[in-house]
């Protein structure tokens, strides 16, 4: 454990409570993306290049901006007036620390983890090429088939839609019988009655 | 094709680029002030006095006031002498003993250089006029505005020559005057009293313009009649 | 000699680290790199700023400045004194933890991206097994920056010219990224020092530069053109164009923020510039054999020199696209070639060394090429205009 990794561990929890608890939406995302990127310091001092360098560029690279694209695209940035914290936040602590030793006493003491060797193996970009390509095929194509319809469903939700109703250009209909050339008085007399009517009424 | 357009455009720029170093027309700044473009013939800022030797001697102008009247923003202030001086033909004239010209309101339309009937009022090129006092910095004053000749012919050449041929053909013809009537005097009996010497000699300024007077109410008679 | 002349800064730093005890010298020779890129690229930029001036004033018919120092060369000087001692005003409804930081949060990925990059033999200062991945990382970050600077300001025009930097960037980035992994995938690593020593042989004399294989001169290319648009260059350059949108997302900066806004936005241009280097122009080898006496660094700052110079040709003669236009050839034109480029080179790989594969990869990248130009420009009606007066 050293002083680094402490640091970082500090920091990275520190981001994601003020990720959750600031009132400013934009503050908290971009305090999540401080997270993510201290996730990404954690995933290096543990020799995991290749993690850390695509936690950066997905996560900060791109689910930051997706946040800070929705929060563009949607608000015009007013902060809301109550807390974000609710009213059970008590209770809300106690399951979660209940739910964290549960987890972690599993992981702890389950048999799929091998004990960490004495000097932790250089893995190569190669290798981990490799592993996908051979024992985790499955797994990779089955990815690429859920963001191959997610891309679909994004497209197909952004698509332009059918025009609208168009308002179908008014025709005109004389609903009155035509007036007879020698007969002027015939359409008269509706409408004499109708002010006759309404001079009466 | 995609694309073809944009080599072509960069073709141009590049020929820009490399030509600007190597020829004048694809490099046209002036980098004024240490370069100055020459100023065409006909350019004109605003007026000056035009002196023939010396600035309070050989002034032209006579102070007939004719261009303060005429100019529109009215940006030229004239007061005469009290005394005369003699002029380029040798009669005494005016002179104007304070001569302004505000060139803040000054437009520059030359309309005291048109009227002006003693060649003495023209338009000078000088531009750099800038001052700190935008009172009185910008009226300019006689001693400012009086330029010599010389320096006329060297901002106008084609103008200056017309105005000094002008002058020269006035000149001349004062002189064949004076000459004439210097002539018609000794010409004249000397039984002939001075009265008469006087009417002709008062009347030798006058034959001109009563020669053509004389014609003139004959000319329009036939006309009339017509 | 030119062997050690080649290595000398790589005998400096040990030199200089030698003289420290074993446990700092580590912590010593990351500063030494660390000093070295602060004082070598922004110096560059300082340079890049009074060519880029000088160069468009002659492709523009005129002078660039030519009155401080001489034939103006200290004009970044004059500039750099001038953005210091400007009155750093910020506005008094923007966010001002946000507005300070948008500047820094854009120069700390831009620095980092030059940790991975091979400036000469054995000169690179963080070799990473996974490098690219690194470099293409901290470019995202960027984005990040920018959009801080757009939305802290609370100005309409900050807020439109962030969304669209943001789009833009986002949308070059996948063409940018695709070009790179053809190169990947011939390479078969990650790792920018081993992609620049396989392209460190010749064949009669000639480099195996990627960029002289069909399928790298395609990759060069769409590189070229999105590296253009990830440093907001002309003529990509609508977010921040200042007869369209004001200053776009630095349209609040003043002073020295501003600089460091142009700063940060040079210094992304150079490590663009030095990555497509690293990638398909050989890094630091030299082009023909005969030539490979000249030491590493300046082969790589002369190609670093001459394709800026490139960028700057380009920014004096093209006018700025339009959002739409610009987003249209991003998603329609570049990125099917980019993955039409990926095929080929997959192709050249497996069809073996040979004539065969050079005129098989040439026909299919032409082909594409052809087809997505008529289908990104077939709504356009280009022809002679007809106007119509109303007399």
């Amino acid at each position: 454990m050293s002083l680094i990794l402490v640091i970082t561990a500090v920091v990275t929890l520190l981001a994601a409570v003020a990720a959750m608890s600031l009132r400013n939406l934009v503050h908290s995302a971009l305090t999540l993306a401080v997270s993510f990127s201290g996730v990404a310091a954690i995933y290096l001092q543990l020799n995991a290049e290749f993690a850390g360098f695509t936690e950066i560029l997905v996560y900060v690279g791109a689910i930051a901006i997706l946040i800070v694209m929705a929060i563009l695209l949607t608000r015009s940035g007013e902060t809301p007036e109550k807390s974000v914290l609710t009213s059970g936040w008590l209770a809300g602590i106690a399951v979660t620390a209940l739910v964290f030793t549960i987890l972690g006493w599993a992981v702890l003491s389950s048999s799929a983890l091998p004990a960490a060797p004495a000097v932790p193996p250089h893995v190569t970009v190669k290798d981990i090429g490799m592993q996908l390509m051979t024992q985790y095929v499955l797994p990779l194509e089955i990815i690429g088939l859920v963001l191959t319809v997610a891309m679909i469903g994004a497209v197909v939700i952004a698509c332009k839609e059918e025009a609208p109703a168009r308002i179908l250009p008014v025709v005109a209909k004389t609903t009155e019988p035509q007036p007879a050339p020698g007969n002027p008085a015939a359409p008269i007399p509706a409408a004499a009655g109708a002010f006759k009517k309404a001079g009466a009424a | 094709m995609l694309g073809e357009q944009i080599i072509k455009g960069m073709v141009v720029t590049a020929r820009n680029f490399f030509g600007s170093y190597v020829s004048k027309d694809r490099l046209t700044t002036i980098q004024y002030p240490e370069e100055r473009l020459p100023q065409l013939h006909s350019t004109r800022q605003f007026p000056m006095l035009v002196y023939d030797g010396d600035p309070e001697k050989g002034l032209r102008c006579v102070a007939c006031t004719i261009c303060e009247k005429e100019c529109p923003p009215q940006c030229i202030f004239i007061v005469k002498s009290k005394d005369k001086k003699p002029d380029y033909k040798g009669q005494p004239q005016l002179y104007p003993a304070v001569f302004d010209i505000d060139i803040s309101v000054c437009m520059s339309c030359s309309i005291c250089v048109e009227v002006c009937p003693f060649e003495s009022i023209k338009m000078n090129t000088a531009f750099e006029l800038s001052t700190d006092n935008r009172f009185e910095g910008l009226l300019l004053h006689k001693q400012d505005l009086a330029k010599s000749n010389e320096y006329y012919h060297q901002m106008h050449p084609e103008d200056a020559g017309e105005s000094d041929a002008v002058l020269t053909a006035e000149k001349a013809k004062a002189e064949a005057k004076a000459k004439a009537a210097a002539e018609a005097k000794t010409k004249a009996p000397s039984t002939a009293t001075a009265t008469a010497a006087a009417p002709v000699a008062a009347a030798t300024p006058v034959p001109a313009p009563a020669t053509a007077a004389a014609p003139a109410p004959a000319a329009p008679q036939p006309t009339a009649t017509n | 000699m030119f062997g050690q002349l080649d290595q000398i800064f790589v005998t400096l730093l040990h030199w200089l680290v030698g003289f420290l005890p074993v446990a700092w010298r580590s912590l010593a020779s990351s500063l030494l790199c660390i000093g070295f890129v602060i004082s070598v690229f922004p110096g560059l930029f300082a340079l890049v700023t009074v060519i880029e001036r000088k160069g468009l004033g002659r492709i523009q018919n005129r002078y660039g400045p030519n009155r401080v120092g001489p034939f103006g060369f200290l004009q970044f000087a004059a500039d750099g004194i001038k953005s210091l001692i400007k009155e750093d005003i910020v506005p008094r409804a923007a966010d001002h933890v946000v507005h300070f930081l948008a500047p820094v949060v854009l120069l700390i990925p831009v620095l980092l991206a030059y940790a991975v990059l091979p400036f000469g033999q054995n000169m690179t200062i963080a070799d990473y097994d996974a490098g690219l991945l690194f470099f293409f990382a901290v470019g995202g970050a960027v984005e990040l920056s920018i959009f801080m600077a757009g939305w802290s300001s609370r100005n309409k025009y900050s807020l439109l010219g962030a969304m669209r930097a943001i789009a833009q960037m986002l949308s070059y980035e996948i063409p940018l990224i695709l070009s790179a992994v053809s190169v990947v995938m011939i390479v078969g690593s990650l790792n920018l020092s081993d992609i620049v020593s396989h392209q460190n042989h010749y064949t009669f004399g000639i480099a195996h530069w990627y960029v002289f294989t069909p399928w790298g001169l395609a990759g060069f290319l769409i590189f070229f053109i999105a590296s253009l648009a990830e440093s907001n260059r002309c003529p990509f350059d609508l977010p921040e164009a200042e007869s369209e949108i004001i200053a776009g997302y630095f349209t609040e900066y003043s002073g020295f923020k501003f600089a460091l806004f142009f700063l940060g936005e040079y210094l992304g241009m150079f490590a663009i510039c030095g990555l497509g280097i690293t990638l398909f122009l050989g890094g630091w080898t030299s082009p023909v054999s005969w030539l490979s006496w000249i030491p590493s660094y300046v082969w790589f700052l002369t190609k670093l020199l001459a394709i800026v110079f490139v960028f700057i040709w380009i920014r004096g003669t093209l006018p700025r696209l339009r959002m739409d236009q610009l987003m249209n050839l991003a998603w329609k034109f570049l990125l099917p070639l980019a993955l039409v480029n990926i095929v080929v080179a997959g192709l050249w790989h497996f069809l073996g060394a040979g004539a065969l594969r050079w005129l098989v990869c040439a026909v299919i990248l032409a082909a594409a090429y052809v087809a997505l130009g008529r289908a990104l420009m077939q709504h356009q009606k280009l022809g002679k205009r007809i106007y119509r007066f109303a007399y």
